[in-house]
């Protein structure tokens, strides 16, 4: 199993080993549910269909201009372009097609930080970034760029007195993730891109988990780069994109991958088509139902929440309920381990903060950084709703939680010494 | 993560499940581990003063599947034991009973922990030194 945190690619849950339960899914609902969607999600029917020609009879190399078979698959990559495009408000010579987001914000950062090496070597970012802009950060650390990192306050967003402080005049780039992966916050983009612009900073955001979730629009929100992923939106695994902006200002990028000078001399390599046109039709899809499909998974993810917080005591909601994506929900049961809660809802697959799995013991960062304990921080579970979610399915995930979370407490001997009015900050454990 | 079977069996039915009264004199409690660590173990026994057989033995555990099962299963190995024989049970037989990987040995070492934890509070209370005690047996 991968190490802790549940960075995106996370803690995958074992739904495959049955645990014996004995649990019966109840009518509508079919069993394991799928409840982790910051992770990855299925890719669309719709986005399937609109791949598959791809792969057999116009499988042409998009580079290919001396026939048919490649103008056609050129001509499926600008359409997805434009797709791309829509949905972020950016006109498609903007977007550049990559593997994912991680290479999308390996690109940003580093091609960023390289072209611009001789106005500055000061870069701002924050805590909670995924691991792909973190270790990419320290990464240029060690190339002589100096990083900081800003803070986060409790309810996991930053603030913005802090970033003013922050710049100073080797400032060349500001990297602030639009939404978290882990807690779902939204950070204040719009203010951090008004922020940057006046003082001349370039601002890349990981949009990652925002983007076909929520109004993202480069233009109002004076960002500079944004790094997309296909399959956190419905969308194949494999491919992703970068958005460069090209006028007020015109962002340069040194690229990172040498070859055919493919992407406008910023990507080389052979464009993944399908994948592309994949990508293009779930932005599209994204830009159509974002709307409805929001307000939809933000009354389910409201009803989980309140049947939790209705028949448990001693939980509380990780990072801020007000600026949160409509799909995330992220749970500390406190007193209860987070893995042997993933282990009683076995048919269930969510993440959790615990990192019990982990040779280093050690739990989320994202968590710790909210100020959260560490014994809070194993407690934690990260439920993720997606477009394929049915009520039924956030009834029956409440109900086992529930059920699962009273049963460990009733193993827990820190919960019978808290109710028993012991003070468990006051004991002498012995850390191990 | 596959959890063996036992485990799992351990997890879903835990055995000797409660606390026992942490005052008597006969009842020795062991308390390792720490909530930052996601691991705490509270191990109860209650010793016959005239045999120093172990009794009845009970348990509570916050911690992963693999800790809840191996301190259940610690319980059931204590009760029938002298002390001393309780003494030897090592957390390699518990990890070779649940079959447990790499990364959960430290939930054996922490139920070992738990157990000789229990029995020095007991010997503490009825002053018992190691001679006596091997001398029972």
């Amino acid at each position: 199993m991968s190490k802790n945190t549940f960075d995106d690619d996370v803690t995958a849950v074992p739904v495959a080993t049955a645990n014996g339960n004995g649990s019966t899914a109840p009518k509508g609902v079919k069993l394991p549910i799928y409840m982790d969607n910051h992770a990855t999600s299925p890719v669309d029917p719709r986005v399937l269909e609109a791949m598959m020609p791809y792969f057999t009879g116009i499988f042409g190399n998009a580079a290919s201009r001396n026939h048919s078979f490649g103008w056609e698959a050129e001509g499926a990559v600008e359409r997805a372009r434009e797709q791309v495009a829509k949905l972020i408000g950016a006109t498609a010579k903007e977007i550049i097609f990559t593997s994912g987001a991680t290479e999308s914000n390996n690109l940003a950062l580093k091609g960023i930080a390289e072209m611009y090496r001789e106005r500055g070597n000061h870069i701002i970012t924050q805590v909670t970034e995924h691991k792909a802009v973190l270790d990419t950060c320290k990464r240029l650390e060690k190339s002589g760029y100096r990083v900081t990192y800003l803070p986060v306050k409790a309810d996991g967003l930053i603030d913005l007195e802090d970033l003013k402080r922050a710049f100073d005049e080797k400032t060349i780039l500001v990297s602030i993730m639009f939404a978290n992966n882990e807690i779902g916050v939204v950070q204040p983009v719009a203010e951090i891109g008004k922020l940057c612009r006046e003082r001349g900073v370039l601002f890349h955001s990981d949009g990652v988990q925002a983007a076909g979730k929520i109004s993202v629009d480069v233009n109002s929100m004076n960002i500079d780069v944004l790094s997309l992923s296909g399959h956190k939106i419905y969308g194949p695994k494999g491919v992703g994109a970068l958005y460069v902006r090209r006028r007020n200002p015109r962002v340069q990028i040194s690229e990172q991958i040498n070859g055919g000078g493919h992407e406008r001399g910023m990507r080389s390599g052979t464009l993944n088509v399908p994948g592309i046109v994949g990508l293009g039709k779930a932005c599209e899809i994204a830009g159509q139902e974002m709307a409805t499909e929001g307000e939809r998974l933000g009354k389910l993810r409201d009803k989980l929440k309140a049947k939790l917080e209705g028949s448990l005591d001693y939980i509380h909601v990780n990072g801020s309920m007000e600026h949160r994506l409509p799909n995330n929900l992220n749970i500390s049961f406190v007193y209860v381990e987070g893995e042997s809660l993933l282990m009683g809802i076995n048919d269930v697959a969510v993440s959790s903060g615990s990192a019990c799995t982990s040779a280093t013991l050690e739990p989320s960062y994202v968590l710790k950084a909210l100020g959260l304990g560490d014994d809070v921080a194993h407690s934690s579970i990260r439920f993720g709703l997606g477009r394929f979610n049915t009520e039924a399915e956030v009834d029956y995930v409440a109900d086992k939680v529930i059920d699962i979370v009273k049963k460990l407490r009733e193993l827990s001997p820190l919960y019978e010494m808290v109710k028993e009015g012991i003070d468990i900050s006051k004991i002498e454990w012995q850390a191990h | 993560m596959a959890y063996s079977d036992k485990v799992i069996d351990h997890y879903n039915n835990p055995r000797n499940v409660g606390q026992l009264d942490k005052s008597s004199e006969s009842v020795g409690t062991g308390l390792v581990g720490a909530p930052e660590c996601g691991d705490v173990m509270r191990l109860q026994i209650r010793v016959n003063p005239e045999t120093q057989v172990i009794e009845e033995a009970k348990f509570k555990t916050f911690g992963c599947g693999s800790a809840i099962a191996s301190s259940s299963l610690a319980t059931e190995w204590v009760k029938g034991k002298t002390v001393s024989e309780a003494m030897e049970i090592k957390n390699t037989d518990i990890v070779k009973e649940l079959s447990l990987p790499p990364v959960k040995i430290h939930c054996s070492v922490l139920a070992e922990d738990a157990i000789r934890a229990a029995i020095g509070d007991w010997k503490k209370k009825n002053a018992v030194g190691e001679a006596a005690a091997v001398a029972a047996n």
